[in-house]
């Protein structure tokens, strides 16, 4: 056991604390779930990417660095320390990347994923439908073969930032004919096209923050299919453990949210509930908790060992960690924690970000699926 | 950064849960609640013979010289096999305090003793005031006018006091516990206390980790069998969710733990910190685990004629050993919380 970062990786951490240092926004950007706050977001992912700092664990063809998964969790947490803006690209770089890399050709890789990385072609994630959420697999959108590809019609909702992006990707269904699992297909599908027809819609904290997306006899081109036909239900499964697990949610994030819950805490110490002490020590010790957990699922990782549903463990506990952190944060902030802006907490920070939060039990497999895979998967408990 | 064991590791700690399976089962703890001495026959000088008593005894003593990351898991199977002896007192806190904080002439006459099992130590502090295993051991460290002192255990009189687990033998010291030789005393004497219960706290840690594993087993193996309404029970969303909760507690404490073993081993200077955040979380962890196992069983489970109250039992008197989440608590905050630095540097 070995708890210290090489000299290599100790610099590596110091080379992204001064360029973060250097650059971060003065004064936070606005919303990136906003048509404003996403365009002024771009310009700051055009920014990292120029510096090299947009996707730290790619190939240098694609604008990486070709770091190691420790230097990315560095990199991460040396960004949530330096309160750089959110990414509006995550959902390209982090979701759809993974699924190029593996399963994508070389012709898609060269064409999508450097304009990815820079921010000039951004992707929102077309899963769930109206009536397929957890049974996701009961989706119903679907694409008929054609001359040079296929033509996509249904509908998908719940996009996020699909207000603003230029694409999407999802799973519709090639043959009907098949088990529902087998019959799906993994596509890209540009929101230009003809016969899409994107609607914002509102989130609980005002943003028009996800979209509904509505397919009339789309074409898309056999290159924009990932895979193989039909086999979508496998790539998107091999895939979603990233998504649960290390790279949507990584340590650093919660590092900074214990950070500036104890610097809330020392400024209010003297007027909060002292019992609000305790709640503070726990959410210190659940953000040491899950960067340990980390920092072991990565030695594994590096060793050639494989994340499984220990994912889905994993997010149960940052999901929940993150609502407990901005519960006590509320908390200590007394009344004034109704207001959005003006109160003890200026700019309502803490107010949206508990808003946030509680959408992460829901999103990427809400938690009551994941504590089903836990029990399923790792406790080898009987399907119901 | 290398957060994993060896194989070394592993294997020490495999073999070890093979010989409690054999030579702790379920029977001979539950003979350790009517029994003289609330141990199990013959097992101790075979702990010392496999190395485990001396384990964190220095090599010139006769021990096998290794770090708290060695003995982390080795503890952690003692948890499991909910093992009836002082092996926290003796091998994780009493033995490295002499070895770190006594006399020549008391360390030679007492380590070389305690590795091999012929004698038995333990140890009474603030952190710890009931003694465990006092009236089988031959040594007790005592706290006792600012000062580590050595005491015979035919010098002291004891009174027994009645833990909630009939396997832990606790008592209070009535008298003399100012006799005997002095350890050390002044400022040494307040960092061998610190020592002492950082080395408590983060075994009896190690230990909980084990009980929550156990009691988790215990319940997954329970709920497959029993069947109620024609399914066996685990096939329920209610059951599944309690037993995800119970693994995910368990999973995000472990860390913790291995961390804190790790600081202690590199002599890190937050370890007393590291240590806490691991017996705090460890201990509500393994409550939590416990609390989940019992209402996954139903009435079963809450028969002293099933196993399971063993270990649930265990668990309780743990999580109020070395330390209780409390305690650990006001020792971060005071810490973290109080100053003004930084949290992550």
């Amino acid at each position: 056991m070995d708890l210290e970062f090489t000299e290599t990786e100790r610099a590596f951490r110091a080379e992204c604390r001064a360029w973060l240092g250097a650059h971060v926004p003065k004064t936070p950007l606005p919303s990136g779930d906003t048509r404003e706050g996403f365009a002024r977001h771009l310009e700051w992912e055009h920014e990292l990417f120029d510096a090299g700092w947009a996707v730290v664990s790619w190939p240098r063809k694609y604008g990486g660095r070709e770091a190691t998964l420790f230097e990315w969790l560095i990199f991460e947490e040396e960004y949530y320390r330096a309160q750089a803006p959110n990414r509006v690209t995550q959902n390209g770089i982090f979701l759809l990347a993974p699924v190029l890399f593996e399963y994508g050709n070389d012709e898609q890789r060269d064409r999508i994923l450097e304009p990815m990385a820079r921010g000039d072609h951004t992707w929102a994630q077309a899963w769930s439908e109206p009536n397929a959420g957890s049974d996701l697999a009961g989706l119903r959108s679907e694409a008929i073969r054609v001359e040079g590809g296929w033509r996509l019609r249904g509908q998908k909702t719940w996009c996020t930032r699909g207000a603003f992006c230029d694409s999407v990707y999802g799973l519709f269904r090639t043959n009907p004919k098949v088990p529902r699992h087998r019959g799906l297909t993994y596509f890209m599908v540009r929101l230009d096209a003809e016969g899409v027809r994107v609607r914002g819609v509102e989130r609980l904290d005002g943003d028009e923050g996800f979209a509904e997306v509505f397919f009339d006899d789309v074409f898309v081109p056999d290159t924009d299919v990932i895979g193989k036909v039909d086999k979508g239900w496998d790539i998107a499964m091999a895939t979603t453990n990233s998504e649960r697990g290390l790279t949507l949610r990584s340590p650093g994030r919660f590092m900074a949210t214990a950070t500036r819950l104890i610097e809330l805490w020392r400024s209010r110490r003297h007027a909060a509930d002292p019992a609000l002490r305790d709640a503070v020590v726990e959410a210190w010790i659940d953000a040491e908790a899950y960067r340990w957990y980390t920092y072991g699922t990565v030695t594994r990782m590096v060793e050639g060992h494989a994340m499984g549903a220990d994912s889905s463990l994993n997010k149960i506990f940052w999901s929940e960690m993150d609502v407990r952190m901005h519960e006590t944060a509320l908390a200590l902030l007394g009344p004034t924690r109704e207001l959005e802006a003006g109160g003890l907490d200026a700019e309502g920070a803490w107010l949206k970000g508990f808003q946030f939060a509680l959408a992460g039990p829901i999103y990427a497999g809400t938690n009551e699926i994941q504590r089903n895979v836990v029990a399923e998967r790792l406790l080898k408990l009987p399907k119901g | 950064m290398r957060f994993a064991f060896t194989d070394d590791q592993l294997g020490f700690r495999d073999s070890l849960r093979d010989m409690l399976a054999n030579e702790c089962p379920p029977g001979a703890l539950r003979a350790c609640w009517t029994n003289d001495t609330g141990r199990v026959p013959g097992l101790w000088r075979k702990l010392g013979d496999l190395g485990l008593l001396g384990i964190s005894a220095s090599e010139e003593q006769g021990g096998l010289g290794l770090a708290e990351v060695d003995m982390v898991l080795p503890l952690e199977e003692a948890g499991r096999a909910a093992l009836p002896e002082p092996l926290v007192e003796h091998a994780a806190v009493a033995i490295p305090i002499v070895e770190a904080f006594a006399p020549a002439v008391l360390r030679e006459r007492w380590v070389p003793r305690a590795v091999t099992g012929e004698v038995t130590l333990t140890i009474a502090l603030d952190d710890a005031p009931f003694v465990l295993g006092a009236d089988s051991a031959d040594l007790v460290l005592v706290w006792s006018g600012g000062a580590l002192r050595a005491v015979e255990r035919s010098e002291l009189t004891l009174a027994r006091c009645r833990s909630v687990d009939g396997a832990r033998r606790l008592f209070s010291i009535v008298s003399g516990m100012g006799g005997g030789e002095s350890i050390c005393d002044g400022e040494r004497a307040i960092e061998a206390a610190r020592d002492a219960l950082d080395r408590g706290a983060l075994a009896a840690a190690a230990q909980l980790l084990g009980l929550g594993a156990a009691v988790l087993d215990l319940t997954v193996g329970y709920v497959k069998v029993r069947e109620q309404f024609g399914k066996p029970i685990g096939s329920f969303q209610a059951i599944k969710h309690h037993l995800a909760n119970a693994l995910t507690a368990l999973e995000m404490a472990r860390p913790l733990v291995y961390r804190a073993a790790a600081s202690m081993a590199a002599r890190d200077a937050s370890r007393s910190i590291h240590v806490s955040i691991a017996k705090a979380r460890a201990s509500t962890a393994a409550q939590q685990v416990a609390r989940i196992a019992l209402q996954c069983h139903g009435a079963i489970g809450y028969s002293t004629e099933y196993d399971l109250h063993l270990w649930m039992k265990r668990i309780w008197a743990l999580a109020a050993a070395w330390g209780d989440p409390a305690r650990h608590r006001a020792r971060i905050a005071a810490a973290v919380l109080e100053g003004e630095g930084q949290v992550y540097p």
